[in-house]
């Protein structure tokens, strides 16, 4: 039950999306949020659909495996949409006990829902399709200008590395801790939530250690190697930009127009 | 206590692109009262096989029948389970989470619902048998001791249940040679008293040899070959090619043998190869 978790999990493939600059990817996600919250018609959504469609299409990421992402964040969903549904004044369409439901909560919670849907797939295509480590290296060159007023970029980066690296083996400790504890007969599936939040003491006080002790003897590996940090550091490989990356940049930007013109025009 | 293995495959995150096949129709049956070794290189699946036998992992297809109970079947208490069959995990010591040994040997059987008194009786018994001091050790943090001493309170804390079968996955990894034969004196001592079934999972072949009624090896998922130590190490040829060791009695006889000194296979009893060796230079033959 613990392998279920998708968060920035990495989907392996060699498509075009896979193989493009990851500090494109990384700002086109950005402009691709940004232009969501631009778009303020449906019409604005349906291209955007189309077009996520058509990457998710050439990335050769299974749709079911996108979908999987939204089940945890899907309880936010149904949140904001009962939310926005009632709390929006306007012309009455039903009554339900006190409240109202009116016309125009419709639209908003509709048109939220949907905002938020392109969001999380939006932004879990990224995930999905770099790796981690590319991915921090990514954000590592982006945020280079910032150092120059004082902002740690390669620490951060570093820190993103090493803590994306640990997911997985803090979840495999997680799981070998819990299968040991069931061996010795704990039971986590059933009980009230009193008697499930005492059941997480035997497994949390082993993992807390071995985070420690992991997170001690990479420290001593990484200080073995000499490691100390610093803009001096070369890399194995230095990321280019190529002729995808450069098509990806116009069609980030013709996505922004369209939803600006969406907003102004329509 | 008996348990039969038939046709268990098991494959991690099936459908997904690295989905992999870690048990592949495995069979196998363990006796009542049998000490047995499972061998095998890292991956092989040793670990998830074992996982079976007490219904932390499902099958993907096959049966498991511990004692007359399918655990495939609806509606089988995995409580039962795991109090019928133990396991111990490698590195058990990391599972330690308890203020004072006591408590921590005591979270198995507690689970189990037993009353104040028979735990406490459990605990001390536990104790005796993994010949740790009572008196000095039940009330200090199992933090606060050494490694080996860590290993025996985990091992404690399982035994503590009283299980009809003990699993026991790598229990001397990464100890010095004195806890190493510590801890196996240990487990032999219980398997004699308490009169268990014993799956014994190890990389060392002079152990395996020595202890075990009935031997398991494990390959790429399979279960290639089993019975007695003597019939599955006198296959010298085949357990090399699997990247595994003879026990070191086995192996210089197998290299003698490669020297034109004919020998028998599988023997790793050194009083019957001593005797075999004389005999050899009794009857007049040179060595080259």
């Amino acid at each position: 039950m613990i392998r279920d978790i998708t968060l920035g999990q990495y989907y392996p493939g060699d498509s075009v999306i896979h193989r493009l600059d990851p500090r494109i990817k990384i700002i086109g996600t950005l402009i691709y949020i940004i232009a969501l919250f631009v778009i303020n018609k449906f019409v604005g959504f349906a291209a955007a659909v189309i077009c996520l469609a058509a990457i998710i299409k050439v990335s050769k990421v299974p749709l079911k495996f996108m979908l999987r992402g939204l089940k945890p964040i899907f309880f936010i969903i149904i949140f904001t949409f009962v939310l926005n549904l009632f709390m929006v004044s306007g012309e009455v369409v039903a009554e339900i006990w006190i409240f109202d439901i009116t016309r125009e909560g419709i639209y908003q919670a509709t048109f939220m829902a949907i905002r938020l849907i392109l969001l999380i797939i939006g932004s879990s295509l990224l995930t999905l399709t770099t790796k981690p480590i590319n991915l921090t290296d990514g954000i590592e060159h982006l945020l280079k200008p910032f150092s120059k007023i004082g902002l740690p970029s390669h620490e951060l980066a570093m820190m993103m590395t090493i803590a994306l690296r640990f997911i997985p083996t803090l979840l495999e400790e997680t799981d070998k801790i819990m299968k040991a504890q069931q061996a010795r007969g704990a039971d986590f599936e059933s009980g009230n939530i009193f008697h499930r939040a005492k059941q997480l003491i035997p497994i949390l006080v082993p993992l807390f250690i071995s985070a420690f002790r992991i997170a001690q003897d990479m420290a001593m590996a990484m200080e073995a190697r000499c490691y100390n940090g610093g803009d001096k550091r070369t890399r194995m490989t230095s990321m280019k930009y190529k002729k995808a990356d450069a098509v990806a940049g116009i069609l980030i930007a013709a996505f922004m127009a369209m939803s600006i013109a969406v907003r102004v025009f329509l | 206590m008996s348990i039969q293995v038939k046709n268990l495959t098991h494959i991690y995150s099936p459908g997904l692109p690295y989905e992999s096949v870690a048990l592949d129709d495995v069979s196998f049956n363990i006796e009542d009262g049998q000490f047995v070794g499972v061998i095998g290189h890292t991956g092989s699946g040793k670990s998830t096989m074992i996982q079976h036998l007490n219904g932390l992992l499902k099958p993907t297809e096959g049966s498991i029948i511990v004692d007359g109970i399918d655990l495939t079947g609806e509606g089988v208490s995995m409580i039962d389970i795991r109090k019928r069959v133990g396991l111990v995990f490698q590195y058990p010591e990391y599972q330690l989470f308890e203020e004072t040994v006591a408590k921590d040997i005591a979270f198995g059987p507690k689970n189990l619902g037993l009353d104040e008194e028979e735990i406490n009786r459990r605990v001390r018994e536990a104790m005796d048998l993994v010949r740790l001091d009572y008196d000095k050790f039940a009330e200090k943090s199992p933090f606060d001791l050494s490694g080996g001493q860590k290993r025996r309170v985990a091992i404690a804390g399982v035994i503590a249940m009283k299980p009809e079968v003990l699993i026991l996955d790598e229990p001397t990894a990464g100890l010095d040679p004195k806890a190493h034969r510590d801890v196996l004196e240990m487990i032999v001592d219980i398997h004699r008293r308490e009169k268990n079934v014993t799956v014994f999972v190890s990389h060392n072949m002079n152990d395996v040899a020595r202890l075990c009624d009935k031997v398991l090896v494990m390959n790429g998922g399979k279960c290639v070959l089993q019975g007695t130590p003597k019939e599955v190490f006198a296959e010298a040829d085949m357990l090399r090619s699997m990247g595994l060791d003879l026990p070191d009695v086995t192996q210089m006889l197998y290299e003698l043998k490669q020297k034109g000194v004919e020998m028998p296979d599988g023997v790793f009893d050194i009083d019957e190869a001593e005797k075999l060796i004389l005999d050899y230079i009794r009857g007049g033959k040179s060595v080259d």
